[in-house]
């Protein structure tokens, strides 16, 4: 199976995070800092990346903010011509530094926000977290560069669904992604208590809907609907191995950023071996590239096309083979799993406050 | 199809470069990035936010033969839809 050069790079640059959000997909055992690549290392990674064809690189964590090196990091990779996105809680976006990052080539920023009501926000961020939004996001407007708000949606912020699009209006946001959940990491171990009900999303629905309509043209509104209450699985990557990689604090190449769940595969690390030949050769990212690998029923399937059998690191967690079809699709075998876990938490759950939800905080964890 | 005196304007944080990996024009912008033929550069190259659609078809016959105007409104509205240019309102 030949592939196309990759068109993205998500450099997780770190996974130092001053946040301790309950639904974080990054991994439960994280990358210490001693493990981090270095600068010349990631400078290396960047140009190998833009010689095989990437065009955008994401600059993410963790928080990217706590990498002392970011401004010329970001230097190195917009001097190559990429495109320059920084992924951040804001956690340390002052103006000044904000002015130094936009000096140095970052071309546009995802700031995340986890609810609007401040005090339900810092106890899902498990800190003073959201005084710190505003002022990131006048940093970003004061730079005139271009503002995506993300937020993270689950069972203790969606009922405030409306609050958090006028939050984002307020903050002078162009762009405003609405994302349930995805159950990986450390959502995955809070899934109990992440997890909405079908009226809360039905609910939320209807306030997007609306204000997609009153916003058009304003402030792009990207509604990332509920993974397992969805009726097909997500076109996950758009194939693995097919647009982006994903690049880990300690220098792992992955095809998502998910990835290294599948223990059934090997990684390579860019420290030793070419990013290219990682890219185009190796066993992790030709594993489910294209369509051979495929069973039934995604092998005669004629959606595979759309949606390249949903997520492999999904179907790996939930059926414990990542060649199988996404459980999240009806026409699984193991199916019954998605919907036993959607049962099993419909007939637990009654309406509870931030307060209650019982979150396994991740500073406990570590 | 939009009016011919409507003015298209790259979005905020819309970058035009070149590839020399694919040896192709591109737009780079925060959701993604599209390689350009070289009739959606020539388009792009001349939204300067002041030219409207007309303006646009008349520069572009400046260069090529055959330029139809609903040909490039349709490049036009293909890349709002993308979210790389924005109609002003005239
Ligand atoms: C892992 S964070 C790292 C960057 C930075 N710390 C931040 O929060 O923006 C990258 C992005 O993923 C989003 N995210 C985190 N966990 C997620 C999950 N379980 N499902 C969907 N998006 C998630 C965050 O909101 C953020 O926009
Ligand atoms: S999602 Fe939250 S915990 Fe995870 S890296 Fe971002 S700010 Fe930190
Ligand atoms: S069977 Fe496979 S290809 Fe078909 S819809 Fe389900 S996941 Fe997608």
């Amino acid at each position: 199976m030949s592939a196309d050069p990759p068109l993205g790079l998500l450099a997780e640059l770190t996974h130092r995070c001053p946040l301790h959000c309950p639904y974080c997909s990054n991994p439960v055992e994280l990358v210490r800092r001693e493990r981090e690549l270095t600068t010349d290392q990631w400078r290396s990674v960047f140009t190998q990346a833009r010689a095989l064809g990437v065009l955008q690189v994401h600059l993410s964590g963790g928080e990217p903010l706590a990498r002392r090196d970011l401004p010329e990091l970001a230097a190195h990779a917009a001097g190559l011509g990429c495109y320059v996105n920084l992924v951040t809680s804001g956690l340390g976006l002052t103006k000044e530094r904000m002015t130094e990052l936009a000096a140095r080539g970052i071309d546009h920023v995802q700031l995340s926000v986890q609810a609007a009501d401040r005090q339900r926000a810092d106890a899902i961020a498990g800190t003073r977290a959201a005084a710190h939004k505003r002022s990131a996001a006048e940093a970003v407007r004061a730079v005139g560069l271009p503002l995506t708000v993300n937020v993270v949606l689950h069972r203790g912020n969606l009922d405030e669904v409306g609050a958090i699009i006028e939050l984002a209006e307020e903050l002078g946001a162009d762009r405003l992604e609405l994302a349930n959940a995805q159950y990986y990491g450390w959502a995955l171990r809070n899934r109990d208590s992440l997890m909405p009900t079908r009226g809360q999303l039905d609910a939320a629905d209807t306030v997007v809907r609306a204000a997609k309509a009153r916003l058009a043209g304003r402030m792009e509104v990207i509604h990332v609907i509920a993974d397992y209450h969805d009726s097909y699985p997500k076109p996950c990557m758009h194939g693995w191995g097919a647009r982006q990689l994903t690049v880990a604090p300690d220098g792992t190449v992955l095809p998502c950023p998910s990835a290294h769940v599948i223990s059934t595969l090997t990684f390579d690390n860019a420290t030793t071996r070419p990013l290219a030949e990682i890219w185009y050769e190796s066993e992790s990212f030709t594993a489910y590239r294209g369509e051979d690998w495929m069973r039934d029923p995604c092998r005669t399937c004629d959606r595979r096309g759309v949606d390249f059998g949903g997520c492999r690191c999904q179907a790996f967690l939930l059926t414990g083979a990542a060649e199988n079809t996404d459980p999240v699709c009806p026409k699984s075998p193991h199916h019954g799993v998605v919907t036993g876990i959607l049962a099993d938490s419909a007939s637990r759950q009654v309406l509870v406050g931030v307060a209650e939800l019982g979150f396994r905080m991740r500073s406990e964890e570590r | 199809m939009p009016a011919v005196t409507a003015v298209p304007r790259l979005r905020r944080g819309v970058r035009l470069g070149y590839d020399p990996v694919r040896q192709s024009p591109v737009v780079l912008f925060p959701e993604g990035v599209l390689l350009l033929n070289t009739t959606a550069e020539a388009v792009l190259k001349l939204c300067d936010g002041l030219s409207s659609l007309d303006e646009i078809v008349t520069g572009l016959r400046e260069q090529f033969t055959g330029v139809r105007e609903d040909q490039v409104g349709a490049v036009l509205e293909f890349l709002a839809d993308r979210h790389v240019v924005s109609w002003e309102d005239v």
